[in-house]
């Protein structure tokens, strides 16, 4: 054995209307095989309509420990939520 | 880190799991969760592998396309099984590779129940019912498990096995309504896989080793002993259905605790299983290893072209 098949990370849309959701992984040689074999391991119950294949290694993802830094100031900025404003309650749909 | 920091970091995320958060693979865990983990997962993926075999040996065989269609379509469901569990594992940074050689080399195991021989088509039914049915008790808990990938791919599996069980127990009723010598052929089946299967929810509470820090982690959520007993209990009705004698003289309600009381386990027949020396231990092994060596070549053929096709493409542009 030379090399090992890459891994793909499988994305899956269930149904139109719907967006692409990971549904896992699997190796595979090639894009052409991930697809094919997407559809046999990720796919035999009709659980979709469209598969995305993306080589695993072309995935850049943000690291847990920058969490704080990169999630944390959100939680202060309450004035992005409707529920920060005040108004008085003969104000009609809004 | 200090020994104080890593002390710190581990107090935090048992109190994450014990908050019914999920643990990721990129977040800090300790290095025993992690190998745990890879133990567990790995164990769970070569027992849905290995476990194709016993009835594989049966699909060219099927006694109609019904049946046939249907047992294909439940070991290609292993197979996924296996899949899921293998990719849910390398997220914690171990390669397939790594886990093929592991349980080629037996340094792995797998469920010993797949260690028996599958002699007659009655034992589709039986595994199907008996041992699927074992595996969903043992698997439904584990969906919410803490680590993420894992309890991700035991919702998938979990979804799919109640057709797997239900298909078996259908065989085991097609038979039982059948001829003399087709109702002789399913309890046959049951007497052999009923002891095997109570063996395959594990040792005994008093003898299970990783349970306190297993249930911690919500690697376990009930014992091996409640699981048993669970799992007779909900059994031996299905069994008087099929009119069926479940092979255990001791077997006896009790009016008192609301469960069935049950014979001894042969558990020294269970760890010669473990250890290797059930009736099929060596011939799944030898099939398993000769489908790997077998396969390399186009393993390797397939990653040539892919390349080819890569370095052309290039070319081109
Ligand atoms: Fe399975
Ligand atoms: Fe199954």
């Amino acid at each position: 054995m030379k090399k090992n098949w890459p891994l793909w990370e499988i994305f899956v849309r269930s149904k139109n209307g719907l967006e692409h959701r990971h549904f896992g992984s699997l190796h595979a040689s090639d894009a052409e095989m991930a697809l094919e074999n997407a559809r046999d391991v990720y796919t035999r119950r009709n659980e979709g309509v469209s598969i995305w294949v993306v080589e695993s290694k072309n995935i850049t993802a943000s690291n847990p420990d920058d969490n704080g830094e990169l999630f944390e100031p959100a939680q202060d900025k309450v004035y992005r939520h409707p529920t920060f404003y005040e108004l008085p309650d003969d104000v009609k749909h809004m | 880190m200090s020994e104080h920091e890593v002390k710190k970091l581990e107090e935090i995320f048992e109190a994450r799991i014990a908050r019914d958060e999920k643990i990721e693979p990129k977040d800090w865990m300790p290095e025993k969760y992690r190998k745990t983990h890879i133990r567990q997962m790995s164990q769970h993926a070569h027992s849905e592998i290995v476990g194709m075999l016993p009835e594989g040996n049966w699909i060219t065989r099927a006694p109609s396309l019904r049946r046939k269609a249907a047992l294909l379509a439940k070991v290609q469901d292993e197979a996924g099984h296996g899949l899921y569990l293998y990719s849910a594992c390398e997220t914690l940074g171990v390669s397939r590779d790594e886990l093929f050689e592991q349980l080629h080399s037996g340094k792995a195991k797998y469920s010993s129940i797949f260690n028996y021989p599958t002699v007659t088509w009655a034992d589709m039914g039986a595994i199907g019912w008996l041992v699927d049915g074992a595996a969903i008790i043992n698997q439904v808990p584990l969906c919410n498990t803490s680590f993420g990938p894992y309890a991700r791919a035991m919702v998938r599996v979990c979804k799919e096995e109640s057709f797997h069980q239900r298909q078996g127990y259908e065989i085991m009723l097609t038979l039982c309504k059948g001829s003399e010598e087709q109702k002789e052929m399913a309890q046959d089946a049951l007497n052999r896989w009923w002891w095997p299967s109570l063996m395959m929810l594990g040792p005994t509470d008093a003898e299970s080793v990783h349970t306190e820090q297993s249930m911690k982690w919500k690697l376990k959520r009930k014992s091996n002993d409640e699981l048993r007993q669970q799992f007779i209990d909900q059994t031996v009705p299905q069994a008087d259905i099929l009119g069926l004698t479940i092979p255990d003289p001791d077997l006896k309600w009790n009016e008192e605790t609301g469960h069935y009381d049950f014979g001894e386990i042969d558990w020294d027949e269970f760890w010669q299983v473990v250890k290797g020396h059930g009736p099929c231990n060596k011939e799944r092994m030898k099939a398993r290893v000769d489908a790997w060596e077998n396969g390399a070549w186009v393993r390797d053929a397939a990653m040539a072209h892919a390349e080819k096709k890569q370095k052309n493409l290039k070319e081109a542009i």
